[in-house]
């Protein structure tokens, strides 16, 4: 379920894969538009894209999923890093991280149909958020591959509309992408 | 020094950071939104402020400027127009890495996103132009933002920064104290190689039998230039410098075969295809050195040194990555080098000399002089290397008269060359020239430009006039924008469409009588027994401007060309001749 959040001229090669980037950087204005504007300018592929606040109130984090080949994702890394506002940058690696979205879905249900859907929601223990006469609103969350497997199973019902956030993600263990102990770096003009 | 907090204006805090970071002279022009700024501007005793007659001409002053000395230029505009004229020069001093800082007048930060009198999101539209830019919102902010402007203009890979300043913090009160702290945990520039690397380095070298130490503009904006010949003699590496790196190994060296890429020597390009190992140096394997991509260097190992590890691997992958300030590098990798020399490690490199020689020998520079009778522009501009030498400053425009100025004139030392490789901005010459000149007022400035790119910038002939600025600019006038018409005459047969600006067929505008309404000396040359005659009479006015209309010939080419698209073994050393090497090996 990708919905290139921003297209690109590059073609999409085969060989390209899809890669998770976590990247802290400075709640500053305009980073979310330098790190887009930065995609697109040298033609890389966002799959998906999320911003939001962190443990510290003067960082946000970024989880980006782009596809492109390995030597590309390592010229993305690199020009990522060179923008100032941008503090760190980690490669979630897919087996070891945990990785969700977050999707709401209006589904048609009405009488005939409403218990098949119920099932398929207690199945994917997804949760119904909004009740009318013909339609129930969906909230699921988790990795992308049982979002899209709930999907495909509501198809067959009839889906009015569908909101879906970008990936977040954290690697797996004790660990903290960590954050320099010091924002007021020891230097003066 | 520092200050203790006062209270000030924020256009006073603003001109007192400006002081204080160290900005020695601001090249601007006044209007609405910075206009707070020039008040407190206009009492410096320490800020040098130089009225442009265009915003671009502020900007390329500041990059001439910043090229010359070594310092961070500064321009100044104001909002909308004003700051949108500083685009052309941000952009070029981003590709060719200069390192400065641009001030601009914003509208009232209550006004902003209005569409009110000239504004325009000038961070916005800098965004992919500058290495960062910064919207004030706090006027107590100014001082600290300055000094971070400075410090990641001068930095790392320099660059442009941008402040854009709206105009009621600038009329509001704040304290200034100095020096502010810096915060900017996000940016730490990695000088420093890693060891391993380096020690790889020396065993590629040591090993290598046809090596080539291929220079980039790195070298001279970090100020290696002494340690890259010490390489260079040491490991007997021949070398190439791009146009970006001329002057940064001096071109009488016998180590020097001269510049590659689409207009370089047969020499140069064709050591690079034949080499077994590039060591690339501050340099970022631009399209128009590499030619096709896939076929340059075939056979060559890449050690690649660059303090921007974004370079790194970005074209060419690199065997031997070296993410550093040269200065270091070189630094760690001599004293493996001298180890090497002195043990007898290093290969024997006769043959690879030899070939390099043969094809040094036989394929040297050169031009004929036009079969119409017309004056060779190469012949000028060769002139004009040997009567200026090589001290003077040569700050060149875009297009034939730039290659030809960065092949046949002799460049010894960094810093003597200016002009702009990355972006190809015409116009850049003249208000370059005065920034130059500005900065280094005992060097004697030439530009060299051409007719197309003269008319584009020339207002600031007044500037110069009128400031004290004596720069001289040698015209080379074709009548026509001649690369272009070069490129018309080699792939779209001869029709030349839309390329004879008339400065020959109807002298529209006369360039002598355009330099006397400046304030200028005009001169004008169209015989190549006057040449030297007249740069020595514009070498001997020194307290006025001069431009000399030097009237060529319309066919002169520039040659050796490698054709956009093709492979750089495909490289002609003059029309219809392609070079034949000896297939040894």
């Amino acid at each position: 379920m990708s919905r290139p959040a921003v297209r690109s001229l590059a073609p999409v090669r085969p060989e390209a894969s899809l890669h998770t980037l976590s990247v802290l950087v400075e709640n500053k204005p305009a980073v979310l538009v330098r790190v887009a504007g930065l995609f697109s300018r040298r033609g890389f592929n966002i799959e998906s894209l999320a911003v939001g606040p962190t443990e510290h109130p003067e960082v946000s984090r970024m989880t980006v999923v782009v596809r492109v080949e390995d030597a590309v994702l390592e010229q993305v890394t690199k020009q990522l890093n060179k923008l100032i506002n941008v503090l760190k940058i980690v490669e979630l690696d897919k087996d070891n991280a945990v990785v969700r979205e977050l999707l709401l879905v209006k589904v048609r249900a009405d009488d005939t149909t409403r218990r098949g859907v119920l099932e398929t929601v207690q199945l994917f223990t997804a949760k119904v958020v909004d009740v009318g006469p013909d339609v129930l609103t969906v909230e699921v969350t988790g990795p992308p591959a049982k979002i899209n497997a709930m999907l495909e199973m509501l198809e067959r019902y009839g889906i009015r509309e569908i909101v879906q956030s970008g990936v977040v993600a954290l690697d797996r263990g004790p660990r903290a992408m960590m954050v320099p102990a010091s924002r007021h770096a020891d230097r003066t003009a | 020094m520092s200050t203790e907090p006062e209270t000030v204006t924020g256009a006073q805090s603003l001109i007192r950071s400006l002081e204080l970071v160290g900005a020695e002279v601001v090249f601007g022009i006044p209007g609405g939104a910075i206009l707070p700024a020039y008040d407190p501007l206009f009492d410096s005793t320490r800020v040098r402020h130089i009225l442009t007659r265009h915003e671009q001409g502020a900007g390329h002053a500041a990059e001439g400027y910043a090229q010359a000395t070594g310092k961070v230029g500064v321009c100044m505009a104001t909002s909308g127009p004003g700051a949108t004229n500083l685009v052309t020069p941000i952009a070029d001093a981003h590709m060719d890495s200069v390192p400065m800082v641009a001030v601009t007048g914003q509208v009232g930060t209550a006004m902003i996103g209005t569409d009110a009198f000239q504004e325009a999101d000038i961070s916005g539209i800098t965004l992919p132009i500058t290495k960062h830019n910064f919207l004030v919102t706090n006027a107590a902010e100014i001082p600290r933002t300055v000094a971070e402007a400075f410090h990641i203009a001068a930095t790392g890979r320099p660059g442009p920064v941008l402040v854009d300043v709206p105009k009621d913090l600038m009329q509001s009160t704040t304290t200034f104290s100095w020096p502010p702290t810096l915060e900017l945990p996000g940016y730490r520039p990695v000088t420093k190689p890693h060891g391993k690397q380096i020690r790889e380095a020396a065993r590629l070298i040591r090993e290598s039998r046809r090596p080539v130490l291929y220079v980039g503009g790195g070298v001279i904006k970090s100020g290696a230039v002494a340690q890259l010949r010490q390489l260079a003699e040491l490991a007997e590496l021949p070398v190439v410098t791009t146009l970006m790196a001329r002057g940064a190994f001096p071109d009488s060296h016998p180590n020097h075969l001269g510049m590659p890429g689409m207009h370089g020597t047969v020499a140069a390009v064709t050591a690079l295809q034949k080499a077994d190992l590039l060591v690339a140096v501050g340099t970022r394997f631009d399209d128009r050195v590499t030619g096709r991509l896939d076929s340059f260097a075939p056979q060559a190992q890449v050690i690649h040194a660059d303090i921007d590890p974004a370079e790194i691997g970005k074209n060419r992958v690199a065997d031997v990555p070296i993410v550093g300030d040269l200065k270091e590098v070189f630094a760690e990798l001599l004293p493996l080098i001298k180890k090497d020399v002195a043990s007898g490690a290093a290969p024997d490199r006769a043959s690879w000399w030899e070939q390099v020689n043969r094809w040094r020998d036989t394929y040297p520079l050169g031009y004929d002089d036009p079969a119409d009778g017309t004056l060779a522009p190469q012949y000028v501009v060769e002139q004009l290397g040997r009567i200026a030498g090589s001290d003077a400053i040569y700050v060149a425009g875009v297009g034939q008269h730039q290659m030809w100025a960065a092949q046949f004139i002799s460049y010894e030392k960094p810093g003597t060359w200016i002009n702009s490789g990355g972006l190809g901005t015409m116009g850049f010459s003249v208000p370059a020239a005065m920034g130059a000149k500005v900065g280094r007022p005992e060097a004697t400035v030439w530009s060299i430009d051409g007719d197309g790119c003269f008319q584009m910038t020339n207002q600031e002939l007044a500037t110069c006039a009128l400031e004290g600025i004596p720069i001289k600019v040698a015209v080379i006038n074709n009548g026509n924008l001649g690369m272009v018409r070069q490129w018309q005459t080699l792939f779209y047969g001869e029709r030349y469409s839309q390329t004879d600006l008339g400065t020959h067929k109807h002298r529209i505008p006369d360039f002598v009588k355009l330099a006397d309404a400046y304030g200028c000396v005009g001169l004008r040359c169209e015989t190549k027994s006057d040449v030297a005659g007249v740069i020595e009479k514009a070498m001997s006015i020194d307290d006025q401007p001069v431009v000399v209309d030097f009237i060529v010939g319309a066919d002169a080419m520039v040659w050796p060309m490698v054709a956009a698209g093709t492979s750089n073994d495909d490289i002609l050393a003059a029309r219809g001749i392609r070079p034949v090497f000896d297939e040894e090996e």
